[in-house]
């Protein structure tokens, strides 16, 4: 049979093709997953990078963990007490906890993990500072002394963010706090496959067979941590674009963010569930307080009076179903939520905010707003705020950088003329307000605070009465009252919380709703 | 020939110095703090302070530049800042992917953009030479990620032909790979073909009313030996020095193609590197570009020599 010079080129084309179906999965069930960022450091204890968290709560186990409710559960410990003059805590671990190497989780391993901890979380260190002594009472039992009252012990333990409490060996875990981390040994549901590790590229799991799980169901990041697939691989997608294309067509099963425009791109492709996430983002107006005009209570009250969350919600995300107006500090939907001391009526006031510039000797002064150009949820924000100064007479210049050298210029409290800026904006997740503690946005120390630089004594003394306070009824009345001053004294301006969205192939269930993404419980069909 | 090639390996030694010398000055003046990336906002000025001095970045400019220097001389890139990985480890897992890419580029482009170019000459003001003119003031124009974007569209999701994103090794499974690398080859190739058949064209042109190509009709050539025989080879010297130039091109061209089809070359290294202020990474990438484009010159002077044995060096 003879075939001509087209017929050929057909035929090879179609064998060609024939052949680029995508790889089967070779024996193993594999979930594929998108995730937010790229991997490149491993130690959780050095970053508080959220792509190092989520990397960390598949590998290590946690004493405590949040629930859906972001209440406080007992992970890896089965039994607790507390000393009737409440100064010493001792806990049990439940059976059959091992790390990825093969070795038991003992007392031992705990305490040399709440140490390396304790020298790095914001938690950790007052914690640090009113404990008298750890020991071990056994293989799996330990004690906490302490010469005061130490109230968020729990809420300290379940850290779900910045720094978590992951346990690790003690050999790890002893090692001088700041070394960071190379070897990745946890006692999690799922071990770490160093040799796939690419640095910002990809990296793999592999089940832990040996995880011996809670029997209570998964929920948040507590309950059983129960695992359906065999390996894990995770492919860092820098254009999220292409991440959406990827989903459409099934080369991954899962696509841990994408925005609320981004999300039309999927509906209606009965391949792709899409869903809300568990935690929502909160956008900040932060001034800094070091250096005038905004060192002037006056003139951060008068911003105050023309914000309005709808306003910046309206404008920077649009999709009703997609944002919240939240009055509460420590999050919407937290245990310690609450509307005290929410000035925002919903509508600018002007004629407030022009009388309370006058009020403060306000002299027309120029401020300058910096702002990232290279990260989406902070662009509509500076433009916003430019046309609200502008509405009651402060002139503006925005400042446009790119991400590293905002971050490097927001830490500095110097003059505009020495490098410094006047307001910029912050983005948090959810999970890293709900703490009085651990909430950035209520360091008050000054120049040695988190950027913005609230200088407020009264408030750190407030966190020192929460601290010792182990009452829940009544640590609730004190962050009242610290939510109360902050909005007095406008240490911030919250924006509104907004929701991003997860999408998932239809042959993916089970996926756990969480403020941080977990892949226990998933199954793939 | 042996001469030519001792003489550049020696100038590269100072254009590496100076390449050197400014990525380490512009990274160092330019803002931004890696140990602020590392440990987070929420680390305070103690613990900053001492990842910058474990990092070395507490040292004099001058120390940090002369340790640097030093270490290189050795052959010693440094580690990654960031993941603790060696850089030279780190350039080198990426370069595969990015070395295939470029050449699968530069192939498509010489197969297909010259002979273009050649034919829109041949048939000069025919519609042939308006749509190859048309067509390389659209390769021109549009950003290759507008063009990586469309063939994902349409080549991927609608028609199901060729995979979204990812690569695959040619040395492992040569025809996944030629799955994969179809559509990034062609992206970046089409800025390159635009290039190389607009200059082929103009080249040509100027060949193709010499007196040696009407001598060559005279003697009853037929046409298409007189283009490819006569016309073309004497025409090749603009052709190579554009291609060579094109490299730079392609190295930008690189960065966007491989974030949009996802690509783990060292584009994105570079690219992720300087956001980071990786600077150990950022460095020997620039360095490792430096001695890339010093190459490919030297292999177009020796092209040069090939293609016209009248130069003389």
């Amino acid at each position: 049979m003879l075939i001509n010079r087209r017929e050929a080129l057909a035929l090879s084309a179609g064998a060609l093709f024939a052949t680029m179906n995508p790889a089967r999965a070779q024996g193993k069930k594999t979930l594929r997953l998108a995730p937010h960022a790229a991997l490149r450091v491993l130690d959780p204890v050095v970053t508080n990078a959220y792509i190092t968290r989520n990397h960390a709560f598949m590998v290590y186990d946690t004493l405590f963990a949040v629930d859906a409710q972001y209440r406080p559960q007992p992970q890896m410990v089965k039994e607790w007490s507390i000393s009737p003059d409440k100064l010493a805590y001792t806990f049990t671990l439940r059976d059959g906890l091992a790390f990825h190497d093969g070795q038991p989780v003992t007392a031992a391993d705990c305490i040399a993990s709440i140490a390396r901890w304790a020298k790095k979380d914001v938690i950790g260190l007052r914690l640090a500072a009113v404990t008298t002594g750890m020991e071990a009472l056994d293989d799996k039992s330990f004690r906490i002394s302490l010469k005061e009252p130490f109230g968020p012990m729990f809420e300290a333990f379940a850290r779900p963010s910045s720094i978590p409490l992951y346990v690790m060996p003690k050999r790890i875990a002893d090692l001088p706090a700041d070394k960071v981390l190379e070897e990745v040994v946890g006692s999690g549901p799922f071990r770490f496959l160093p040799a796939e590790f690419r640095p910002g590229v990809s990296w793999a799991y592999e089940r832990n067979e040996k995880y011996v799980p809670r029997s209570e169901p998964a929920s948040g990041l507590a309950g059983g941590k129960v695992v359906k697939v065999d390996r894990v691989e995770v492919v860092w997608f820098p254009s999220r674009q292409t991440a959406i294309n990827a989903l459409a067509k099934g080369e991954i099963d899962l696509l841990e963010s994408l925005n609320a425009d981004q999300r039309s791109l999927l509906q209606g492709n009965k391949d792709v569930v899409v869903r809300r996430k568990a935690g929502p983002s909160a956008s900040t107006i932060r001034f800094n307080w070091a250096q005038p005009p905004f060192d002037n209570l006056k003139v951060r009250q008068a911003v105050q009076a023309v914000v309005t969350q709808q306003d910046y919600m309206d404008a920077s995300i649009g999709d009703p179903e997609s944002y919240q107006i939240c009055p509460a500090f420590f999050g919407c939907g937290t245990p310690l939520e609450t509307a005290i001391g929410f000035p925002d009526t919903g509508k600018p006031n002007l004629a407030k905010a022009k009388a309370l510039l006058q009020e403060a000797g306000y002299k027309g002064e120029k401020v300058v707003i910096i702002t990232p150009g290279d990260v989406a949820s902070f662009a509509p924000l500076a433009p916003l705020t430019q046309q609200l100064l502008r509405q009651i007479g402060i002139p503006s210049e925005i400042q446009t950088m790119e991400w590293s050298a905002f971050l490097a210029r927001r830490a500095k409290p110097e003059p505009v003329a020495e490098g410094g800026w006047n307001l910029a904006h912050a983005v948090f997740d959810r999970i890293d307000l709900i703490s009085p503690l651990g909430n950035l946005n209520f360091d008050a120390r000054g120049k040695a605070a988190y950027t913005g630089f609230v200088d407020d004594p009264e408030t750190e003394a407030l966190k020192g009465r929460y601290q010792r306070e182990t009452d829940p009824a009544k640590q609730k009345a004190i962050v009242e009252e610290m939510q109360k001053r902050a909005y007095q004294q406008v240490f911030y301006i919250p924006l509104g919380t907004y929701f991003d969205y997860e999408a998932f192939r239809a042959t993916v269930s089970d996926y756990v709703p969480s403020a941080v993404m977990v892949a226990w419980d998933v199954s793939k069909a | 020939m042996l001469r030519l090639i001792a003489l550049r390996i020696a100038m590269a030694v100072p254009v590496m110095l100076v390449v050197a010398t400014i990525v380490f000055l512009l990274l160092r003046l330019s803002p931004g703090d890696p140990a602020l990336i590392i440990a987070g906002e929420s680390a305070g000025p103690e613990a900053l302070a001492r990842i910058r001095s474990q990092m070395g970045l507490d040292q004099p400019l001058v120390v940090q530049y002369f340790t640097w220097l030093a270490a290189i001389a050795r052959g010693d890139l440094g580690f990654s800042i960031l993941s603790k990985v060696p850089v030279l480890s780190l350039i080198f897992d990426r370069l595969e992917p990015t070395l295939v890419l470029a050449l699968s580029a530069i192939l498509i482009t010489v197969v297909i953009a010259v002979p273009l170019g050649a034919v829109a000459a041949w048939r000069h003001n025919s519609w042939i030479d308006r749509a190859v003119m048309m067509l390389s003031v659209v390769g021109f124009s549009v950003p290759a990620f507008v063009i990586g974007y469309i063939l994902i569209l349409l080549l991927s999701v609608k028609a199901d032909l060729f995979p979204v994103q990812g690569y695959v090794s040619p040395f492992e499974d040569p025809l996944a790979a030629l799955r994969h690398l179809a559509l990034p080859s062609l992206t970046l190739a089409l800025v390159f073909m635009a290039l190389i058949s607009r200059v082929t064209r103009s080249s040509l042109l100027e060949v193709l009313g010499e007196d040696f190509v009407r001598t060559a009709r005279a003697k009853g050539n037929v046409e298409r030996r007189v283009l490819w025989r006569h016309a073309l080879p004497n025409a090749a010297v603009p052709i190579i020095t554009v291609i060579g130039l094109g490299i730079a091109l392609l190295i930008s061209g690189v960065v966007v193609t491989e974030s949009v089809f996802n690509l783990p070359g060292v584009g994105r290294l570079t690219i992720d590197a300087i956001l980071a202020r990786d600077y150990p990474v950022v460095q020997g990438l620039m360095l490792f570009f430096a001695l890339i484009y010093v190459g490919v010159n030297l292999l177009i002077d020796i092209a040069y020599v090939i293609v016209d044995p009248r130069i003389r060096y």
